[in-house]
């Protein structure tokens, strides 16, 4: 039978959105349909919310193709750059060298670079130490009852140590705070979060303007004597710097605290072998960076070529999304990818970082961190346990970045 | 084993260093990768692989 010629074509099907909502009852799963798309279409195109479509790449292999090769673009502003649905949207901010291309970027990473090498962070792990264990104190004082890990701890040890770094007064820590806390809070308005969003970026105009001023001996003094001085960069290239590490620091770091707490409040066995053996942490946190791949919704790129990965030409003009999770858990890198192996050999070959010149600036202090505050909870804190069922804990499947809104623990 | 390095194109993570110290620094100004030891002894030369596998802007060349 020929199909009656009055049919009209059917409408082609509308590409499915980026999957990120885990399986029913695994919360620390990345999406099941990664899996089914690392092998029947690891390049495959989502529809994004504002209907326009991208690229999403699910295999460790091609993500790392892509994030390695600069023809691929981080600048928002190039045709295709699939920028809907991306937390903070379209913007004309000022968004720092995270959205930039070399030579650009090149040129304003390298101005910063020495401040995250191993061996200046290795020299702040006694202060992060301090910090950690004066919040711990705090922490000891309210014992018998609940009490939110993530305001308690998770938050405030990224926010104190990247304060310190860039010199924030002490008596403005409150403030800095406060507004960090109101933008990355889910249960204030859209228009709490815009104002929150202003005041901060007016604070830090204002802090650049007094360092401006007499410029001390941190990152942002440092930018201005040596940068902003000789006219290598502008006022509000200083602000930008401010606004991009302290944002791209917060929450990622907090959000891996949460989650790394609770999976080992969760895996007793793993915990008691972490507290026996304290030198396996480091590499502990490498497979918690693995397992977790927090960041969600990207990193994004536009291609400015036509270029062809695992197969598939990606024609210039077109975006690509990236799912960090899929690439971490493809079993082509992986052994056994879904379980966590706190030994697992290979583990820091992880993206949960990204790959290529954008790899993240920060990860060095990002690993000391875990490192420091994984360890002190597990001496300070062995019986710690989540206060209530952990399906009722609210998981941030709805947010670029993943973790736990709230963790309400006891011990 | 001999290793090179093209430094123009590290973007200074540390991921060398923190996998195989007694080999790769980063120098004071600008975090850049330098090689501590060019020829390293054979009980390195499993951690410079997994180095040069894991650097994110392909630095790191090891010739065998
Ligand atoms: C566990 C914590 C963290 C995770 C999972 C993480 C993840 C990432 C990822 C995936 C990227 C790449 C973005 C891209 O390719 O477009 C990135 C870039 C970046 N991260 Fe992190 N990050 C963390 C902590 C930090 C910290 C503590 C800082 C510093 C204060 C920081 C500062 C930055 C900066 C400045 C960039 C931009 C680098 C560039 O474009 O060259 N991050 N991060
Ligand atoms: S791992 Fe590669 S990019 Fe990173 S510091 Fe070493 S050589 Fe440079």
């Amino acid at each position: 039978m020929t199909p009656s010629p009055a049919s009209p074509a059917p409408a082609p099907a509308a590409a499915p959105a980026l999957p990120v909502q885990p399986p029913q009852g695994c919360p620390f799963d990345p999406p099941a349909e990664f899996a089914r798309l690392r092998t029947e279409a690891p390049l495959s195109k989502i529809s994004l919310p504002d209907g326009t479509e991208a690229w999403l790449a699910t295999r460790y292999a091609d993500i790392r193709a892509i994030l390695g090769d600069t023809r691929f673009s981080s600048d928002t502003t190039r045709p295709g750059y699939p920028l809907s649905g991306m937390t903070g949207g379209a913007t004309t901010e000022h968004r720092g060298f995270i959205r930039m291309d070399p030579p650009e970027h090149t040129r304003l990473r390298r101005m910063v670079t020495r401040e995250f090498m191993v061996k200046r962070v290795e020299a702040m792990r006694p202060d992060i130490q301090r910090l950690t264990d004066e919040l711990c104190d705090a922490m000891e004082k309210r014992a018998g009852q609940d009490v939110d890990l993530v305001e308690a701890l998770a938050l405030p040890v990224p926010s104190l140590v990247i304060s310190l770094l860039l010199g924030v007064p002490y008596d403005d820590h409150e403030v800095f705070q406060r507004l960090t806390g109101t933008l990355l809070s889910r249960t204030v308005t859209d228009e709490e979060r815009e104002s929150a969003r202003s005041e901060l970026r007016a604070y830090l105009h204002q802090l650049v303007s007094a360092k401006e001023a007499a410029p001390g001996d941190d990152i942002l003094g440092r930018l201005i004597t040596e940068q902003q001085v000789p006219g290598e960069i502008t006022h509000d290239d200083v602000v930008a710097f401010a606004a991009l590490l302290l944002i791209a620091g917060h929450e990622t770091t907090a959000n891996m605290i949460g989650l790394s707490a609770l999976t080992l409040m969760r895996d007793r066995e793993t915990a008691d072998r972490l507290r026996a053996e304290p030198n396996l942490i480091r590499g502990a946190v490498e497979e918690l960076l693995r397992f977790h791949s927090i960041i969600r919704n990207g990193p994004r790129r536009a291609a400015t070529e036509d270029i062809e990965i695992g197969g598939q030409l990606i024609r210039a003009g077109e975006g690509v999304v990236v799912a960090v999770p899929s690439a971490n858990r493809d079993p082509e890198v992986f052994e056994d990818p879904d379980a966590l192996d706190v030994c697992r050999p290979n583990a820091q070959h992880h993206v949960a970082f990204g790959y290529g010149i954008h790899q993240c600036l920060g990860q060095a202090l990002a690993r000391v961190e875990l490192q420091v505050v994984i360890g002190t909870l597990l001496r300070r804190f062995p019986g710690m346990r989540p206060a209530v069922p952990v399906d009722e804990i609210p998981y941030r499947s709805d947010m670029a970045i993943y973790g736990c809104h709230t963790l309400p623990v006891t011990w | 084993m001999n290793i090179t390095l093209d430094a123009d194109k590290c973007c200074a993570a540390g991921q060398c260093v923190l996998i195989a110290p007694d080999v790769f620094d980063q120098r004071d100004e600008d975090g850049v990768v330098v090689l501590l030891d060019a020829a390293p002894p054979a009980d390195q030369h499993d951690m410079v692989r997994e180095a040069a596998a894991i650097c994110p802007a392909a630095v790191i060349q090891v010739h065998e």
